[in-house]
């Protein structure tokens, strides 16, 4: 489908123009699929974000890094209009949805899948029911609407769990379960809130492959809060290909090319204090940044 | 109260359908008064408009009748079956000593039709119904469930409250009907098993006592306590805040600000009604 994604980092080929920026910048991607300017919250006297501004091109994958009550999930639900800033403009794909009221979030939304951190599945639903509660609502045929059910569930490994409740779940499947609702309808912005806490290391990988697959084949531009390191290491130097097949494969990056579609932002008190590729990251002689990455 | 805030909030807020700030617990009991008012008022406006655009979610129009009307049914008839009863228990006596024992069904019928039967039903519905959607509703936001609705992009106030307010709307007056029903019969029986009376004076007395102004009296009330004990229950279940002992908390305010409502609300009803049916030529 669309390859331009890591092209560019292709164009650029050699080792040591990886940790530049993509000099080829297509049309396309000029305006950031979603875009911070200036956002203050608070809430009561508490001030949780204080002026934060950042972007996320088209399929970019933008992780969200910092301690935990920083405000993470807060900037998620600024961005679906589930909460409002106190000042600052918060836009998707160009529109500006600070004043959105809630019709016009509605089609915004529309676009834009999300992960809760607790999963939020409705647990008078059965998981059929909810993965499919997008495409009901927009009265999709049901033939269709299981096809892409079963499709997604499949994804995330939990086709046999179809006609179970979500109390019947545990933890790790609810996420999946929340996962898979979350991208059911091919949204163009994917929202995950540390969609692999408490999962077992090769779900979680899964999972990691599957944001990789949705920044490089489908052009998904993506916001992937998480405290786990390994997550950001995969996503962060791996990438999908399509072979002539269709099947997907992951490589790492190195030789030929290298990844430019991931970058992390990290949070303290309300501030940015990082903002760049993974590399500068892991090589920051900041001492708060050192310390949150090696745990001490 | 600074005007920001009353500018910025009360158009689109104050609710959970934007910023879930509510510094209320800052404000006067009577700004507080307002701020409920205000997002009550909000909430109908919303699922009002939740019926004029598809997608209109009639599957659960049908289900919440199933669960608040039929599953009502029981008690709302035992209530009305024994305060019939005990209505003609106590008051017998007293119109035998006068001699009017043949007026005892007409008593009945026009406390039962005109207020017992409305308002006791509508406790009893406020009790089960009022406090089964808040508590879910409440249990909904707190499980984040309703933030996931709309970010995918549903309107809770479409698919959860306009179902629940118009179900009531439409089962309340039939349970109110079905209570006054089995209260006249419970009347009846009464009267006829304890007291003697004759079954055919019972029936025509009742008759005279339901007159077209106590039907429609009987009937109009519902629909409005149908209207403030499910806009009372979504409002207190959709600002539950505060984990499962807000659900708790919001549980317990839906069912007595709701059971509150329906009393005070009763007696300005009745009153109105009385001056607007009087006028008219019934
Ligand atoms: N509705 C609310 N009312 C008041 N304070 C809130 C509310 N929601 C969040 N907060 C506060 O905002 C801060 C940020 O919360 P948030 O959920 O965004 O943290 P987070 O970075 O996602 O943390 P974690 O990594 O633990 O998920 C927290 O300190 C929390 O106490
Ligand atoms: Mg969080």
């Amino acid at each position: 489908m669309v390859f331009d994604v890591w092209k560019s980092g292709e164009v650029l080929g050699e080792e040591e123009l990886c940790g530049s920026h993509a000099t080829v910048i297509n049309e396309r991607r000029i305006l950031p699929a979603i875009e911070f300017k200036d956002v203050e919250l608070a809430f009561d006297d508490q001030v949780i974000l204080d002026k934060v501004s950042f972007s996320v091109r088209r399929g970019e994958t933008k992780f969200i890094l910092g301690p935990s009550g920083t405000g993470k999930s807060t900037i998620i639900r600024l961005i679906l209009g589930l909460l409002k800033p106190d000042s600052g403009r918060i836009l998707i794909d160009g529109e500006d949805i600070t004043d959105f009221d809630d019709v016009e979030l509605m089609r915004i939304r529309k676009n834009v899948g999300m992960v809760f951190q607790e999963g939020a599945l409705f647990d008078s639903l059965s998981v059929y029911d909810n993965v499919a509660y997008r495409l009901h609502e927009t009265k999709t045929p049901e033939d269709e609407v299981e096809h892409e059910v079963r499709r997604m569930l499949r994804f995330v490994d939990l086709e046999d769990a179809i006609d179970k409740m979500p109390s019947e779940l545990s933890g790790g499947m609810r996420r999946r379960v929340g996962i898979a609702r979350a991208l059911v309808g091919n949204p163009n912005i994917v929202l995950f809130d540390e969609p692999t806490a408490g999962l077992d290391p090769p779900t979680a990988r899964t999972i990691c492959e599957l944001a990789i697959k949705l920044r490089d084949i489908e052009d998904v531009s993506s916001i992937f809060v998480t405290h786990e390191m390994n997550n950001l290491e995969y996503i962060s130097t791996e990438y999908a290909i399509l072979d002539r097949e269709g099947n997907v494969g992951f490589e790492l990056e190195g030789e030929t090319r290298c990844q430019l579609n991931t970058e992390v932002l990290m949070l303290r008190e309300g501030k940015i204090v990082f903002s760049g590729r993974d590399e500068p990251l892991r090589h920051s002689d900041d001492p708060y940044i050192r310390r949150f990455l090696r745990g001490k | 109260m600074s005007g920001r805030f009353f500018f910025e909030v009360i158009p689109r807020s104050v609710y959970p359908f934007s910023r879930t700030r509510r510094p209320f617990d800052r404000m006067n009991l009577f700004t507080r008064f307002l701020f409920e008012l205000q997002a009550i008022t909000n909430l109908l406006w919303r699922s009002i408009k939740g019926l004029t655009k598809s997608p209109r979610y009639f599957g659960e129009i049908i289900n919440q009748m199933d669960q608040i009307g039929v599953g009502s049914l029981g008690i709302v008839v035992m209530t009305g079956f024994f305060t019939g009863g005990v209505l003609i228990l106590q008051a017998y006596p007293t119109l035998a000593y006068y001699g009017a024992q043949s007026n005892a069904g007409q008593g009945v019928a026009t406390s039962l039709i005109r207020e017992l039967g409305p308002v006791l039903t509508a406790l009893m519905v406020a009790g089960r119904v009022g406090s089964a959607i808040s508590a879910e509703l409440g249990a909904m936001v707190v499980s984040q469930q309703i933030d996931a609705m709309r970010a995918l992009g549903t309107s809770p106030a479409r698919k959860l409250v306009t179902p629940r307010i118009i179900a009531l709307l439409i089962t309340l007056p039939l349970l109110t009907i079905a209570a006054d029903l089995f209260g006249l019969i419970g009347g009846g029986l009464v009267a006829n098993q304890l007291y003697g009376l004759d079954t055919n004076t019972y029936v025509s007395s009742v008759r005279t006592g339901t007159d077209i102004n106590a039907l429609v009296t009987g009937v109009i009330k519902p629909i409005f306590f149908g209207l403030i004990i499910g806009l009372i229950s979504c409002h207190k279940g959709l600002t539950t805040k505060g984990g499962t002992v807000g659900v708790g908390i919001s549980t317990t305010q839906a069912v007595v600000l709701s059971s509150i409502c329906v009393i005070i609300s009763d007696f300005f009803l009745s009153k109105l009604l009385q001056s607007a049916l009087d006028s008219t030529l019934f």
